[in-house]
């Protein structure tokens, strides 16, 4: 029996700043439909792993494979043609132009094979989809923080990437917002994308993430199933008993 | 919506006829004038068409300018005039595609530098030319061009860099380059290869300065590299496009036309303090007006009426 082709098989991937190294031998594999916790302390590596692998920043060495092509040291405009988008940390959208528009952006310039579709139903569907129902003619900077995290996400939905990479993106939601968060990325996992979730917020770790690979300084400290890991001593040392005990 | 468009066709092409006669009915000083304003609203609008979207501010203008109207002092009597244009506009874009691809990964003032240094890189490279391999300091220009025909083909080019101008703003090539303008992060991140969106736009740009150098060469008699890479156009221009508003395309025309007149004037006039009141000029519009006439009416509009959302095709 041959295991199924991993959508992102990560190995030896290296990258320093100066003296500092960053992401120090990382390695990690994602397989189909699963979500992917990559958790750390601040400044363990995460935002860097996530540059690294949407092309944002090159490796100084190791290799990336995106089902089973190397990607490493690609432009991401390369990377996102190839089915991975992602959103930001400080999250960004285009602000001097309407939601449709920035839904757009993702839409017609990633992949080939989408060329064909309807981009008036599929921006809108999108819009839905994300909780911004008919908010086409909206402005992006006259938008909620939320709504601008929900714009965002609609961006890189639009092109059906097959890896979806979110940097916090529930950093910041109030409960309720939380609630609906959660339930928005789960149903994104139930419609086949594959998805590497960083995340400090512990409870919508819990409830997403299938498996967990855990940074500290750069190298991978655990992995495996989400349960079992937050629980394990190392991880929980390197946090220092701060968020994974908020839980 | 298509009723708007069959009347502004019809008014767009009322308005060149009318000023397409101008040179029948005006004398050789009002031609001389209509002249530089066409030649400063195609240089300007050009300047805008890639310095708008991009922000990237260039002092390359000289550089095509000089490259159309050397083109035509070396090769103008050897070769028919259709030919000759077609030379320097594609001279103007091989060397457009060779300093986007070098230059435009930099970023802001390494770029004006750069380009400003090109200009007078090209100068000095014509003059070590002409010195040493041609022996020669100037040329002369005999070609069969009078400033009726000088002004027609420029009348043309205008029209040509608006219609490229409006095409462009409907293309994907113009969507990419208003996500580039906005965040270009976000733009290579969407899928556009930002490089080659930025450098398609130079190259159309620069081609336009080509040729209205090329155009303009047979109104001088003599050439030379001074005159023909003179660093004044290239300031002029980016101080037309800006007093206009780079980031509309019909921005750049609001502010060459004022200026070009006002140079006119003040060159006529006060031909040794010119550049001190250029300079003043443009600290002026710098401090008073940062996104233009363009901005001044935009800011007009949006208090009087409700916001005209812009609906893209
Ligand atoms: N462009 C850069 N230049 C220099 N140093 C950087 C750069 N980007 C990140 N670093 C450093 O690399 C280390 C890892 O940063 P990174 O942003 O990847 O951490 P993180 O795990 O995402 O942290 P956080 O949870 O705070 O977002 C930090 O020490 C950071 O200061
Ligand atoms: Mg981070």
């Amino acid at each position: 029996m041959t295991a199924p082709l991993p959508v992102l098989a990560v190995e030896g991937l290296t990258r320093a700043f100066g003296g500092l190294v960053a992401v120090n031998n990382l390695a990690l594999e994602i397989g189909r439909g699963e979500i992917l916790g990559l958790l750390g302390p601040n400044g363990s590596g995460k935002t860097t792993a996530l540059n690294l692998m949407s092309g944002a920043l090159r490796p100084d060495a190791g290799t990336i494979r995106l089902m089973g092509c190397d990607i490493a040291g690609l432009p991401p405009y390369r990377i996102a043609r190839l089915g991975l988008t992602r959103t930001f940390q400080l999250v960004r959208v285009l602000d001097g132009m309407d939601c449709r528009e920035n839904v757009m952006a993702g839409l017609v310039f990633g992949r080939p094979h989408l060329a064909a579709v309807d981009i008036n139903a599929r921006t809108a569907t999108l819009l839905q989809r994300v909780g911004l129902g008919g908010q086409e003619a909206r402005l992006a900077c006259e938008l909620t923080y939320i709504d601008r995290k929900r714009l965002e996400l609609a961006r890189a939905l639009a092109p059906a990437p097959d890896l979806l990479l979110l940097d916090e993106w529930l950093a910041g939601l109030n409960p309720s917002e939380l609630v609906s968060g959660i339930d928005l990325i789960r149903s994104l996992r139930d419609d086949g994308i594959t998805i590497v979730l960083v995340e400090h917020v512990m409870r919508a770790v819990r409830a997403l993430c299938d498996r967990c690979v855990v940074m500290s300084g750069g190298r991978k400290i655990a992995e495996g199933v989400t349960g079992s890991v937050l629980a394990d001593k190392a991880v929980v040392e390197a946090y220092l008993g701060g968020i994974a005990a908020d839980a | 919506m298509n009723a708007r468009l069959a009347t502004f066709a019809l008014l767009t092409a009322a308005g060149l006829s009318l000023m397409a006669m101008v040179p029948y009915l005006a004398n050789a000083y009002w031609l001389a004038l209509g002249i530089s304003l066409l030649q400063y609203t195609v240089l300007a609008t050009a300047w805008g068409l890639f310095s708008g979207p991009t922000r990237y501010v260039s002092l390359a203008t000289t550089a095509f300018f000089g490259v159309g109207a050397y083109t035509v002092a070396v090769l103008g009597e050897a070769l028919p005039w259709p030919v000759v244009l077609a030379v320097a506009a594609m001279l103007g874009a091989a060397l457009a595609v060779l300093v986007g691809l070098s230059t435009l990964r930099l970023s802001g003032v390494y770029f004006v530098i750069f380009t400003f240094g090109l200009a007078e890189l090209i100068r000095q490279l014509v003059v070590w030319f002409e010195v040493n391999k041609s022996h020669v300091l100037g040329r002369y220009v005999f070609v069969p061009v009078t400033q009726a025909l000088i002004y027609w083909q420029l009348l043309a080019l205008a029209a040509a860099v608006f219609a490229l101008g409006w095409l462009i703003a409907r293309s994907r090539l113009g969507f990419a380059l208003r996500i580039i303008g906005e965040d270009e992060t976000v733009a290579t991140h969407c899928g556009i290869n930002t490089t080659i969106a930025k450098v398609t736009l130079f190259v159309i740009s620069a081609t336009v300065m080509t040729l209205v150098g090329a155009v303009m060469a047979p109104r001088w008699t003599y050439i030379e590299p001074s005159i023909a890479f003179n660093a004044m156009i290239s300031f002029q221009v980016l101080i037309m496009a800006l007093l206009g508003g780079a980031h509309r395309l019909w921005g750049p025309v609001l502010g060459a036309v004022p200026l070009t007149l006002l140079f006119e004037l003040l060159s006529a006039n006060f031909p040794n303090t010119f550049t001190i009141i250029l300079g003043c000029i443009f600290l002026v519009i710098v401090y008073l007006l940062p996104r233009g006439v363009v901005g001044l009416i935009e800011r007009r509009r949006e208090t009087s009426v409700p916001v005209q959302r812009r609906l893209p095709a």
